[in-house]
């Protein structure tokens, strides 16, 4: 399925490496137990660099989501209508991320979802997307 | 009052090429000067006052363009906060006229996205790949900017109630003052109905909810408050200015997208412009999108948060309305060349001196200029008035 597709950086590499046995995670921070989402060099909260990565339970609530009618870029043409959606994740960190799986008309935000690994990149990293719980 | 910009500097020139085709057949580059030799004139100054040129149309965008006007400047910006740059630059000018680092700035912006290369046709202007939204929200097929916006109108729906007829009532009045202006791009009067049966973008969003791709081009001069009162044109004096922002270009973290940074920028600004609500005679906003002017006019308190849908219901910023907004017509009708904070300026300037004809509100004192940029993500807000509020 074509996609832009993430690079993948130093930083970044375990995040995308445990997606390959379908496993969510993000950085935890040592120092105010934040977790962090995107990946960073510090964490936000405090700026320690204290930060280790840690597996997350892949639950959370859509907090908000539209129906793409349009591309958001070419490469997603043939993808019309899909959702992308803001998920707050039990652990306290908000994604972007698609509901897949799921009639877009039926979503509501508040709805609880849950990781759903059927995304794969080409070369074969997952791409977490989530579906109804 | 200490540390207060209010009065210290005045908006001078102000001028704007749009067209009713959306096309300019001129280049960007021709644009630009034509745009600063015209500003100039509009404010009976020449090149030869400017001590500063104000621009981010590629990297070290001031500094070429200062070269090819043959301007050697004392102070210089090419801040890049997208869609609001030019409300920063001209907070930025007043600071800088009021310490003194120079005192004629000189402000321009020109794109042709329809007669040129509209960049979100390919999902966006080029980034590079390990920038946080190339790596966390493009993958997921946003890029289109109402991708991201649509996700602030759904959650404002959720929490609030808002409906997509009151965000329609938004796109409505501001084509009301669109049929008034020959230069805006979309003059026929339109009806909600017409707004929801318009092709749907990103769900809550319809097309005209959306704002317009169209070229265009502008430029402001500002100078010091003692200079503007002997030049032959009335002064649009900054009487207060804020900006502040929430986040950068992943929408995921923007705290609420419900509340955009204009809850601190708008406060600051009015405060120091010693101003409120009921002073303002004219709001000219930056309307990417119908739910951009909604969380504006909440966020700079014109009524409570999540009441926004019910204080624009009945057509109250059209020309029959008690709040005249976008009086121009906005992005959604007038003009959008991608950053349209420029018109927002501009029109201000000319409500304030009588310049609108049709579309003149009457006895305009108070102005509120207000500059977004990003995803919801930059916010600058200026107020300007005439000579009187000072």
């Amino acid at each position: 399925m074509p996609r832009i597709e993430p690079a993948t950086t130093p930083l970044t590499e375990p995040f995308w490496d445990a997606t390959r046995n379908h496993q969510l995670s993000a950085q935890q921070c040592g120092a105010c137990s934040s977790f962090v989402w995107y990946p960073r060099e510090r964490c936000p909260k405090c700026l320690s660099d204290d930060l280790t990565w840690t597996n997350l339970a892949g639950e959370g609530t859509i907090y908000s989501f539209n129906i793409m009618r349009k591309p958001g870029n070419p490469m997603m043409a043939d993808m019309v209508p899909y959702v992308i959606a803001l998920v707050d994740l039990d652990e306290g960190i908000r994604m972007t991320t698609n509901i897949v799986n799921a009639e877009p008309e039926s979503l509501e935000c508040g709805q609880r979802v849950a990781v759903d690994w059927s995304v794969e990149l080409e070369d074969g990293r997952r791409l977490p997307t989530f579906h109804p719980a | 009052m200490a540390n207060s910009l209010r009065g210290a500097a005045a908006i001078v020139g102000a001028v704007d090429a749009v067209s009713a085709t959306g096309r300019l057949d001129r280049t960007v580059a021709q644009l630009e000067v034509d745009m600063i030799s015209a500003a100039l004139d509009d404010a009976g100054l020449t090149i030869a006052d400017v001590d500063c040129v104000m621009s981010n149309n590629g990297m070290m965008a001031s500094l070429d363009l200062a070269e090819r006007m043959g301007v050697q400047g004392r102070f210089t910006d090419s801040t890049m906060t997208g869609g609001s740059s030019f409300e920063v630059y001209v907070e930025h000018a007043a600071a800088a006229i009021s310490a003194g680092l120079c005192e004629v700035a000189v402000i321009v912006y020109a794109a042709t996205p329809r007669s040129g290369t509209n960049p979100f046709a390919s999902g966006g202007p080029a980034r590079d790949p390990e920038s946080p939204m190339m790596m966390w929200d493009l993958p997921y097929g946003s890029g289109l900017p109402a991708a991201g916006y649509s996700l602030a109108a759904r959650r404002h729906m959720h929490q609030y109630g808002t409906t997509s007829e009151q965000l329609a009532q938004i796109a409505v009045s501001f084509r009301e003052w669109a049929s008034m202006n020959k230069n805006a791009y979309s003059q026929d009067i339109i009806t909600i109905e017409d707004v929801l049966s318009s092709t749907k973008v990103a769900e809550p969003l319809h097309k005209l909810d959306c704002c317009l791709v169209t070229d265009g081009a502008g430029a402001l001069v500002v100078t010091s408050a003692e200079r503007a009162r002997d030049l032959a044109k009335p002064g649009a004096f900054i009487l207060g200015a804020g900006t502040a922002h929430s986040h950068g270009m992943c929408v995921s973290q923007m705290p609420d997208v419900t509340t955009t940074a204009y809850s601190v920028c708008g406060p600051q600004a009015m405060n120091m412009a010693q101003i409120t609500h009921n002073d303002v005679d004219v709001v000219e906003l930056y309307d990417s999108f119908t739910i951009t002017a909604l969380l504006t006019l909440e966020d700079l308190g014109f009524c409570k948060k999540g009441e926004g849908g019910e204080f624009v219901a009945d057509g109250r910023l059209g020309p029959e309305g008690a709040l005249p907004t976008n009086t121009n017509g906005g992005g959604l009708s007038y003009t959008h060349p991608g950053m349209y904070g420029m018109f927002v300026l501009v029109e201000a300037v000319r409500q304030l001196r009588g310049e609108c004809g049709e579309r003149q509100v009457n006895n305009v004192d108070i102005a509120l200029a207000n500059g977004c940029g990003g995803l919801l993500s930059c916010t600058s807000t200026i107020v300007l008035g005439t000579e009187a509020t000072l």
